[in-house]
């Protein structure tokens, strides 16, 4: 792209005026019609979570009719959370997170740093070789990694469920690609001061690539806290089970349990991310956006 | 790129360099090269059961799995879910992007309904979907019913139920493509279009012409990412229809599931395994050689 754009942008330059810009600003009627699509669409997308939020506050009787006048209630949050052990799921997904999240991070450092500035023979099928976890994630290879966690005596534990996830290929091309920007007179010169490899990664490639991990941990952080095929295969009692595998369990047991407490279980196993989310809403996604470009 | 530029020596570097990769490399080898390999392997003995061990059997799982008309369903969901997932999430994405790109009223908050299936759990929304496609009182009866409709067992149905499990998925997935979209709608100089309007462009010739076709990288890698999705996403199969009713929601990865951990066969699932894993060594070997080259225009 970059040729042909930065050739248009120079024809293009002495006479830009500031025209209406971007690509959907033409004419009143066309706006308005834009507008309307644009909000039916994003209604349509957020009515399962106002329809899960006007069901979890109101009694149960209301969960099949809107009405207005409804009283409100805090009754089935207290229900759910009397019916199961969610503050025990909440542990379990908390450590679960962080676990894989602090393996990621070390791992992925150290092997992109490798990736990005050091030459050996066999670095580029090494590489090669990385990628393929692109393609062919963990989840797909269940019933082999499942034998493998097995052989180890793991089962049931919160490694079982961390250990597969923790070399994350994403990662590792991720922060190759952010190292790779860094100058390496920025490394000579630590060098020259002193600093051996560990030492020139951690003072000067770590800190300078800040934002690459915050975008990447936000990614893991909420693609690991909704995780569920995998926990549901390796854990069997509540004391690893992390909330996926709860919500599904307590949802599953339909006898008794009326929809208002399911989606207000529904809701608790969410909140954490949704008020993350809703507090950092602009960084979450510029960080998915910079996890995306490269 | 041979020796070490910081003149430290070539084999120095190497040895940091392997040291480095090492910690990965092993868990990548054991999570993720490893089991490909292991899982042709096994697909070639019968399931170990108590005293009967392991037993060569050569090819009979593949065998079975041709005469296995479980298996064919699925695949064929699978296809099926494939096709209905993948593009219409990717026509919804750009729309999405184009929207909250462009001035917007209240682009903000669009952006944030656009996101939210993106950073709640599939398990979790499954719930409530499952509540809108409850017959008689769920929210899609309900609506049928102002308009006199009856009302349609959604997810019990052999006919409607793979479509309302791609009708969520496409919910899930279309807010997360649309943030590379975003991505990549911000990079391109708004002169570009501009150049075209003051051409006489209209505003969907411009969309053709201009930013559809800077879209393509981008839209090649959603492509991938969708692909492998629809091969990879099952979650909301256990809370939905646990494959049912009659399997008609089967997808390749829950029935590996369903093989492997509720009738223990492991042999049989890793047989199963290697379709998945051809499917999508097809996927990657399609990005490599073809779309790579039809995209990347000068």
């Amino acid at each position: 792209m970059s040729e042909s754009a930065q050739l248009t942008r120079a024809l293009v330059r002495p006479i830009a005026s500031p025209a209406p810009s971007g690509l959907l600003a033409d004419g009143r009627i066309d706006r308005m019609l834009n507008t309307t699509g644009a909000w039916a669409l994003g209604l349509l997308w957020l009515a399962p979570l106002l329809y899960a939020v006007w069901t979890a506050f109101h009694p149960g009787a209301y969960s099949t009719r809107f009405d207005l006048l409804a009283p409100l209630t805090l009754e089935n949050f207290r229900a759910a959370w009397a019916a199961a052990p969610f503050p025990r799921y909440f542990l379990n997904t908390s450590i679960l997170v962080a676990t894989i999240l602090a393996g990621q991070l070390v791992l992925g450092t150290l092997a992109a740093y490798a990736f990005a500035r050091f030459s050996f023979p066999g670095r580029d099928i090494a590489f090669a070789l990385v990628l393929i976890q692109l393609m062919i994630m963990p989840d797909v290879l269940v019933v082999e990694n499942y034998r493998s966690i097995h052989a180890l005596g793991l089962v049931d534990t919160i490694p079982a469920m961390a250990l597969p996830y923790m070399a994350s290929a994403f990662g590792i091309f991720l922060l190759r690609q952010t190292f790779k920007t860094i100058p390496r007179e920025l490394e000579e010169a630590a060098r020259i001061e002193g600093c051996g490899t560990l030492g020139i990664l951690w003072r000067v490639y770590v800190p300078l690539a800040k934002p690459t991990y915050l975008a990447y941990a936000l990614v893991s952080m909420s693609h690991h806290w909704n995780n569920f095929l995998w926990p549901l295969i390796v854990t069997n009692t509540v004391e690893t089970r992390p909330l996926t595998v709860g919500l599904a369990v307590f949802a599953g047991t339909d006898q008794g349990i009326d929809w208002a407490i399911i989606t207000a279980a529904t809701l608790l196993a969410s909140s954490p991310l949704l008020i993350a989310f809703l507090l950092f809403q602009r960084q979450f996604v510029q960080s998915f956006l910079r996890a995306g470009i490269r | 790129m041979t020796a070490h530029p910081l003149g430290n020596g070539g084999r120095l570097a190497a040895i940091h360099g392997w040291l480095l990769l090492l910690p990965a490399a092993v868990l990548l080898a054991a999570f993720t090269h490893y089991p490909a390999v292991a899982t042709f392997w096994h697909s070639l003995f019968t399931t170990p059961r108590g005293n009967r061990p392991a037993r060569f059997i050569g090819a009979d799982h593949y065998r079975d799995l041709l005469a296995d008309p479980i298996f064919w369903t699925a695949l064929q969901n699978n296809l099926v879910f494939a096709a209905g997932t993948i593009l219409p999430s990717i026509a919804l994405a750009m729309a999405m992007a184009l929207w909250v790109n462009a001035r917007i009223a209240g682009r903000g908050l669009l952006r944030l309904a656009y996101f939210t299936p993106t950073v709640l759990p599939m398990i979790a929304v499954a719930n409530i979907w499952l509540f809108f496609y409850t017959p008689d009182y769920g929210l899609f009866d309900q609506l049928r019913g102002l308009f006199g409709l009856p009302a349609v067992n959604w997810l019990g149905s052999g006919d409607t139920a793979l479509g309302a499990v791609i009708v969520v998925t496409v919910w899930k997935e279309a807010g997360f493509f649309m943030i590379f979209y975003l991505a990549a709608l911000q990079q391109i100089p708004p002169e570009l279009g501009e150049a075209a309007q003051l051409e006489g462009a209209s505003r969907w010739q411009r969309f053709w012409r201009v930013t559809f076709p800077l879209l393509m990288p981008t839209t090649l890698f959603v492509l991938i990412n969708a692909t492998i999705n629809a091969f990879r996403l099952v979650d909301h199969l256990f809370v939905l229809t646990r494959g049912g009713p009659d399997n008609a929601t089967s997808l390749l990865l829950y029935y590996i599931y369903e093989v492997g951990f509720k009738f223990w066969d492991q042999g049989y699932a890793a047989a199963l395994t290697m379709v998945l894993l051809s499917l999508l060594a097809t996927v990657a070997l399609l990005k490599f050689f073809w779309l790579e080259r039809k995209v990347h225009y000068q």
